[in-house]
């Protein structure tokens, strides 16, 4: 890993355009948090070294380092800098604990409902291919079908809801970013979320944020 | 005015949630629904939690679901009563969210489908190759938290938090229903870390519910 240039800022170590990291990178965007990228690379296998295992015993990105502070698992992350910094930026939880509660639900969702199967189709549809591994056909129709049914249940929240939680934005929203993005630019399955006139008009909404187009650039 | 958790209480998230509201000392009633008739599927059920699963709280006016979320809300509304599942400061709180993800992202997935293979109401055949992948991923997990319990008495610290309290109900299940509690049992450190969080009063509790 290469050494840090400044050792004031939040250390971000992973990949730019790893999607985990991005959920990280536009949270900290949102929180206006000064960071770092510590660029490792995943293809050559840089998360299994000895010196990153101890960081992240998982062998995943992102992992943040804050001074002394270590800390991984990206929504864990973001949720330590959006009460952090709950007075500066866009305020990603709530202002209430009952918005925050539903904030939480809808988060809890994305990462028990949404991401297991999204994350089948990019890794199987995307990552497999580039890494000469088979794509399990069987797995991609049943996750594409799983994927389906939430979205359906996302289409009836967002046509009472403009977002989520409510109507404000907020890290149940954000979480929803870096994989969806993958499954509509890079695996030609845009029309899930096209085919959803609110999931549609959210996603718009939510992919235009300045937050969003500068993690795209780095 | 009590909390209304609607569910089963035997049901794993269920119980999570009922050892939570015990140790924050808040009071609950349970609206018992039975899964194996299919109520969670009902049309009344659906538009309380429209994926269909248990549990599902209601408090006065206010409905949430996804039992993290639900233990997170109280676990905060409640601070400054009953045991502090949430750590003393911000950095502590980020241990137990990191803690907490873990279990709902690496070690949920590979347990909850043992518990599915095994589950005797289901009367599935029992699928060997889903069988071994879990058990081969479960290991691996399990060997990463015997390194961390080497060095902290609870996964996020020298505390109990929300993040141990996660791990019981799976567990109880992998230990005792599905006969594999030699996965705990062969590491020193999650076995001693396995009777403490089971010897809490508000789990002897939930089992008797």
């Amino acid at each position: 890993m290469e050494a840090s240039k400044n050792t004031m800022v939040v250390k971000v170590i992973g990949p730019p355009y790893a999607s985990c990291s991005r959920r990280v990178l536009a949270c900290l965007i949102e929180k206006e948090v000064e960071f770092e990228i510590i660029p490792i690379d995943i293809l050559k296998g840089e998360q299994k070294s000895p010196e990153f295992l101890k960081l992240q015993p998982f062998g995943v990105v992102p992992v943040i380092q804050d001074g002394d502070y270590t800390l991984y698992e990206s929504r864990a992350i973001m949720r330590y800098y959006s009460e952090k910094y709950k007075s500066q930026g866009t305020d990603l939880l709530g202002k209430t604990l009952e918005e925050k509660g539903l904030v939480e639900q809808w988060l809890e969702t994305e990462g028990q409902n949404y991401h297991p199967p999204i994350y089948n189709l990019i890794l199987h549809l995307l990552f497999h291919p580039k890494l000469g591994f088979p794509v399990d056909d069987k797995i991609v129709k049943e996750s594409e079908e799983k994927l389906e049914k939430v979205l359906d249940i996302y289409e009836e929240r967002l046509s009472k809801s403009k977002y989520l939680a409510g109507e404000f934005f907020s890290l149940a929203d954000l979480s929803h970013l870096p994989f969806t993005h993958y499954l509509v630019h890079d695996i030609g399955r845009a029309y899930l979320i096209r085919n959803r006139k609110h999931v549609s008009a959210w996603w718009d909404d939510i992919t235009s944020r300045e937050s969003w187009k500068k993690v795209l650039q780095l």
